[in-house]
């Protein structure tokens, strides 16, 4: 047995706004082992991305908790939160809007290194080595967002996230904006990370056919709460819940 | 048989920079056609060059395009608006962006009708309920008296979708009509214009850059790439068939279900 990555207990989260609110996760369960990719699939507004940012601590949960390592990461801050994000990267779904657009791409890619009391020389060494990964060349350093395309951009936002080494991305629709063949060039990158550094993903995608391709489970989202959860071949073929019927069956 | 639109050789420019060039299409009535390809490919481009919303900077430099014989890249403004609504119809992507927030639906929609006919508001909204209720908006009297911002994506698009269809156009041009929707949104409003086209014959062209319901929907396909017209032909010859390397590797990239199930998609 692998050891468990990743631990999420009963989250839940209630959005309020003057007298109403909105229960956007509720009571949400599931574990990620080491070098797993857990796929988390559903509706826009089925709290998939709620999900995402209670676990980078990007939203306070309003109840339960999340273990990172055994490590109870719920209530963390300061330093010690830090050091989680050590372990822990997020690749966002619109990558143009995610770098500081008044600094250059070499410049995002190094800040965590440079934060990390890493000297400008071997950030800048470091940064080439990401790029060229990432199937960039070093030039791009020097680039600023706007003067590159959108498959480039999320490629420069995927080395940003393996800036630190860590141990889990967590992809928040990372593909989502992409046209269909950089899509697929983005995630031959992401199978090779996989194999190469032994990543461990949570994959948030509402397309089911890139899930199957990709992700070892799948968790079925609707209205914030699980509905399913299994490997992808199973609830493709083998639904057990009504809504999950609906939605493979809306697949074109 | 005139087809109902032909474009022939068709470039267009914006600033004196071609975006779109030599594209050549045609379109019988009652048949859809998919316009597909990545971004930035001209796709959109095309459909307003048709319609002729491509603005101040846009202009057709060369080529013809014809709506049931007529010339429309020279007709005059004022005889072009007469065709925009009655003959041709456009959905847009953000229909909720296209309708103006701080009026309610109904007057909108009764706006609309009112450029075109003589037509009472209480005739307008009985026309609208009927189509709504047809396209699958059960609660129309609702939807007529609220503001876009107080209605789904989903219900904005179809909003958008019946305002077209309310003056029964000949044609129906849809510029990525389903693209901010879900999948199961997405197949509703699929099967809607669908039904449209079944009931009142109309031809549509379809932008998109989702390949599945472009094979879903489309009778024949254009394959778009910076601007050029890569391939055109039936939707089968083009997704399975096609000798034309870009065609194929975009194909190859669409990702498709794999299931076990018999009667499925072909793939």
């Amino acid at each position: 047995m692998t050891e468990i990555l990743l631990e999420a207990e009963h989250l839940k989260k209630i959005f309020l706004s003057g007298k109403t609110s909105l229960t956007a996760v509720d009571d949400v369960s599931f574990s990620l082992r080491e070098g797993e990719c857990l796929g988390i699939v559903g509706e826009s507004g089925s709290g998939k991305s709620t999900i995402a940012r209670l676990l980078t601590r990007l939203l306070e949960p309003t109840e339960g908790k999340i273990r990172l390592l055994g490590e109870d990461i719920t209530h963390m801050s300061g330093k010690k939160l830090r050091s989680v994000y050590q372990k822990m990267q997020m690749v966002f779904q619109m990558p143009a809007e995610s770098f500081d657009p008044r600094r250059t791409l070499g410049n995002g890619i190094g800040e965590s290194l440079r934060n990390m009391g890493i000297s400008r020389k071997e950030t800048g060494k470091k940064v080439e080595e990401l790029l060229v990964l990432c199937g960039l060349t070093p030039e791009y350093a020097g680039r600023y967002p706007h003067e590159i395309s959108g498959g480039e951009c999320q490629r420069a936002a995927i080395a940003r996230a393996l800036a630190v080494d860590p141990l889990l991305l967590i992809c928040d629709e990372a593909t989502s904006a992409l046209d269909v063949t950089v899509q697929k060039q983005i995630l031959e990158l992401l199978t090779e990370l996989k194999e190469k550094k032994k990543l461990s993903f949570v994959f948030i995608c509402h397309d089911l056919a890139l899930v199957q391709r990709f992700c070892d489970r799948v968790l079925v989202m609707h209205q914030g709460k699980v509905e399913e959860t299994g490997t992808p071949d199973e609830i493709i073929n083998h639904p057990k819940r009504e809504y999950t019927k609906i939605l493979i069956d809306s697949v074109l | 048989m005139e087809p109902l639109l032909r474009a022939e050789n068709v470039t267009v420019c914006y600033n004196g920079k071609p975006v779109v060039e030599d594209v050549s299409f045609e379109l019988q009535k009652g048949e859809i056609l998919g316009v597909v390809g990545e971004s930035g490919s001209g796709k959109s481009t095309v459909m307003k060059a048709v319609m002729g919303l491509l603005g101040r900077d846009g202009l057709v430099t060369r080529g013809d395009i014809y709506y049931k014989g007529n010339n429309v890249t020279d007709m005059p403004e004022k005889k072009r608006r007469k065709l925009r609504g009655p003959e041709m119809g456009m959905v847009f992507q953000d229909c909720r962006a296209a309708l103006c927030p701080i009026r309610k639906v109904g007057v909108q929609i009764y706006e609309c009708l009112a450029e075109h006919e003589k037509i009472t508001k209480a005739e307008a909204f009985r026309r609208a309920e009927f189509l709504m209720k047809k396209i699958g908006l059960e609660d129309a009297e609702r939807i007529l008296n609220s503001y876009p911002f107080e209605l789904s994506g989903g219900m904005n698009q179809r909003i958008g979708i019946c305002t077209a269809m309310l003056m029964n156009p000949s044609l129906l041009l849809a510029d990525e009509p389903t693209s901010a929707l879900d999948v199961t949104v997405q197949k509703r409003v699929m099967e809607e214009l669908l039904q449209m086209r079944r009931e009142y014959g109309t031809a549509m062209i379809l932008v998109t850059h989702n390949i599945g319901l472009a094979s879903a929907m489309a009778d024949q396909i254009l394959v778009m790439k910076s601007g050029k017209m890569m391939d055109y032909g039936p939707t089968d010859y083009v997704l399975h068939h096609s000798d034309n390397p870009y065609t194929r590797n975009l194909m190859n990239s669409v990702m498709h279900l794999n299931r076990v199930k018999v009667g499925e998609d072909d793939d």
